[in-house]
């Protein structure tokens, strides 16, 4: 099991009903992260047009986590 | 350089900083708050940014385009918070010695800085309703302008 800080923007904060929250996963990648907290939160968005960031740095849903991260998950974005 | 900003801005002042004897040439966009998206009436949008990844991001859109289209300067700034119609959501300015740099920087760095960074807004629909963007479909450049 992995400590990881998950953090939730825009639409993903308002399903979650936080900014952000620890937890402990079993997680290998960002996607893992991903669909773990999208069945705890009951979110049915797809991840194919989310962004992800580890520790402050954009990453790829395959990238590997670590115990201690940051996982920042980003709802489609729409800025202009 | 980019700047994510909660006050409203100053687009005067923002083309007196890109001031250089050697441009011959100067192009901007400005995105506005617009009172209808998708048959909705909108009221007004919310903007939210994670700014540490909006800024970084942001910059590396900037130096992509002076890659492809050197050109002298070029700023950008987006507004969080609360926006009412007619109000200037983001604003790019670039100035080049000629202006087809210009022009097209400014059209590289509007389209990537669309999809790109972690941006969201929030619509206000007259009927009481609100409602996150989805903007998945911004990928086919100028739609969502």
């Amino acid at each position: 099991m992995k400590t990881i800080k998950v953090c939730y923007f825009a639409m993903f904060r308002e399903h979650a009903g936080v900014a952000e929250e620890t937890l402990m996963l079993e997680a290998a990648t960002a996607h893992d992260v991903f669909e773990q907290t999208r069945l705890r939160h009951g979110s049915d968005e797809p991840n194919g047009h989310c962004k992800v960031a580890i520790n402050d740095h954009m990453a790829d849903w395959d990238s590997p986590v670590n115990d201690g991260d940051t996982v920042l998950l980003f709802p489609p974005v729409a800025g202009g | 350089m980019i700047e994510i900003s909660e006050s409203p801005i100053d687009t005067a002042e923002l083309q007196r900083l890109l001031t250089d004897p050697a441009a011959g040439g100067y192009c901007a966009f400005e995105g506005w708050v617009r009172n209808e998206n998708e048959g909705h009436v909108v009221e007004r949008l919310e903007y939210e940014a994670y700014e540490p990844i909006a800024v970084a991001e942001g910059e590396k859109v900037l130096a992509e385009a002076k890659a492809q289209f050197p050109y002298l300067a070029a700023r950008c700034v987006h507004r969080v918070g609360v926006l009412e119609i007619g109000e200037c959501a983001v604003w790019i300015g670039v100035a080049s010695a000629h202006r087809d740099e210009a022009f097209k920087a400014c059209r590289y760095i509007i389209d990537e800085i669309k999809v790109r960074l972690p941006i969201w807004k929030k619509e206000h629909y007259a009927n009481g309703d609100s409602g996150w963007v989805n903007c998945e479909r911004c990928a086919q450049h100028g739609i969502a302008d």
